[in-house]
């Protein structure tokens, strides 16, 4: 069965998301249609959502005008998997600390943006993430941190605060699995289940 | 439970950070502020960044004399302003003005011709910056050029302040087109064209490979209107500049607001004919044509 993946495409890094998620396929073999999401209608057709990183206020506008966010919603309650990275964490969250960013709340933490500084301060460095034998290259940028944790289970932890989570079938990480030639985020969040259920 | 990661092995400022921080800017509109409130606005209205400048390009146009530097307390009162990334414009080759503005905290510096040129033979060596850089190009070989020297992103130079699409478009077309030639071209024609457009061959190799600018090409100078955000959209420029086309405007905020939901609904165009209904005036400009070359600020610094 070919995969539909869904990169919402409203603004930031969804060329980056696209090759990585086809990438991420083809290491297991599947077949993966990318469709990239800037208007309401195509979420429902969806087997897999990625939310890319970007600036948290423009895409949280955009996907309450484009009617994109309440899809999202419904495609998280239908229990379908999300990854959702930097800016996308912070769209996913509960509650971002910020009103000028409005929340899809699919993920039970909360978030403070640009929580690492300015991009001076933004980084990369080898990451312990739980389920991963062999440490994770991880580019923060500008990235937000976890404040609190809810019902989400942590994965990952920066100087004792929580990067990466996950919450049901949504994952969320502070940095950017799509920045860097390595599938096992994506295992996490898509295809370790995917190959389960099947 | 979760391992504590050796915080040693962190690196700052690598490539993949810089041209990181630049991919997190596509599909987004980059505006042209001159204090905290206009800063305000344009994160009001959707944009992902602001460009923190003392005039906007077709005020610095008709004062005419030496353009420098924004001075860096005005820089910082918008940095302290929003929480999208601020940007930052250095003179061309004025190692010392961008120096200042990193140590500021901007996000990416500018280093732009908008700005009188410091050093008329040689650019920033931006490779040992932490903050990224984005530079203007005419073309693939300024493009690359720019890049080898460090830059994360490229703007087309467009001809800023006059409010004509223009030039912004006959850049773009003219990256594209070179893209597509290398594309059909051997391994020795594209040294050959290496040499003769003083290109770096791994760059011109890299391009060619990729059909795209290993960075991210944002459009710059001269875009005014949501419909010209969406022509240079339309062109696959990664996301927009947009210099005195907002505050310029009858009405900035429905303007810039406008530009914003252009981008995102670039190939729609009755969703478009909505988004750019009822606008109010947009800014006057001077059209590219009657400008005679000696005024035209694209041709400083190649």
């Amino acid at each position: 069965m070919t995969l539909t993946a869904g990169v919402v495409a409203v603004q930031g890094d969804v060329s980056e998301h696209a090759d990585a998620i086809r990438n991420a396929a083809a290491e297991h073999d599947r077949e993966v249609e990318v469709r990239e999401i800037r208007t309401s209608g195509h979420v429902p057709d969806c087997d897999l959502l990625l939310l890319p990183g970007g600036e948290s206020t423009t895409i949280s506008r955009l996907l309450h005008r484009e009617g994109i966010a309440e899809e999202i919603r419904a495609h998280v309650a239908d229990d379908k998997p999300v990854l959702a990275t930097c800016a996308g964490l912070i769209v996913a969250s509960t509650d971002a600390n910020d009103d000028r960013v409005e929340t899809l709340d699919v993920l039970d933490v909360t978030v403070e943006r640009n929580a690492f500084g300015r991009q001076k301060d933004s980084f990369e460095a080898p990451l312990d993430v739980t389920g991963l034998d062999e440490p994770f290259p991880a580019v923060f940028i500008r990235a937000p941190l976890i404040e609190s944790v809810g019902d989400a289970t942590v994965l990952a932890e920066w100087d004792g605060r929580p990067v990466a989570v996950r919450d049901g079938s949504v994952v969320g990480t502070s940095f950017h699995p799509e920045l860097t030639p390595d599938w096992r985020l994506h295992d996490l969040a898509f295809f370790d289940r995917l190959l389960t259920d099947a | 439970m979760t391992t504590e990661t050796d915080l040693e092995d962190l690196q700052r400022g690598t490539e993949l950070v810089k041209r990181g921080f630049a991919k997190m800017q596509k599909g987004g509109v980059i505006m042209d502020v001159v204090n905290p409130e206009q800063a305000r606005i344009a994160e009001d209205v959707g944009a992902v960044a602001v460009m923190a400048l003392e005039a906007v390009p077709a005020d610095i146009r008709k004062r005419g004399g030496v353009a420098r530097m924004a001075d860096p307390a005005d820089v910082s009162e918008i940095v302290d302003e929003v929480s999208i990334p601020v940007m930052g414009k250095s003179r061309i080759g004025h190692t010392k003005e961008a120096q200042i503005l990193e140590a500021i905290g901007v996000d990416m510096i500018d280093e732009s011709e908008v700005l009188t040129p410091a050093d008329d033979k040689y650019h920033i060596d931006k490779r040992g910056f932490t903050a990224p850089f984005v530079c203007g190009a005419r073309n693939l070989g300024e493009a690359l050029r720019r890049i080898d020297e460090g830059a994360a992103m490229i703007r087309t130079k467009g001809e800023a302040g006059t409010g004509d699409v223009n030039q912004a478009v006959h850049h773009q077309r003219t990256i594209k087109g070179a893209i597509r030639e290398l594309q059909g071209m051997t391994h020795e024609e594209r040294e050959r064209w290496a040499r003769e457009n003083e290109a770096p061959a791994d760059l011109v190799h890299d391009t060619a490979e990729r059909g795209r600018l290993p960075v991210v090409n944002f459009a710059a100078g001269g875009i005014a209107t949501p419909a010209d955000a969406a022509l240079m959209m339309h062109h696959e420029c990664d996301g927009i500049f947009v210099g005195s086309g907002i505050f310029g405007a009858e009405n900035p905020r429905e303007m810039g607001n406008a530009i914003v939901e252009a981008v995102n609904n670039w190939d729609d165009p009755e969703e478009l004919a909505d988004i750019a209904s009822n606008l109010g005036k947009s800014m006057k400009g001077d059209a590219n044509v009657d400008l005679p070359d000696e005024e035209k600020l694209q041709g400083r610094g190649v």
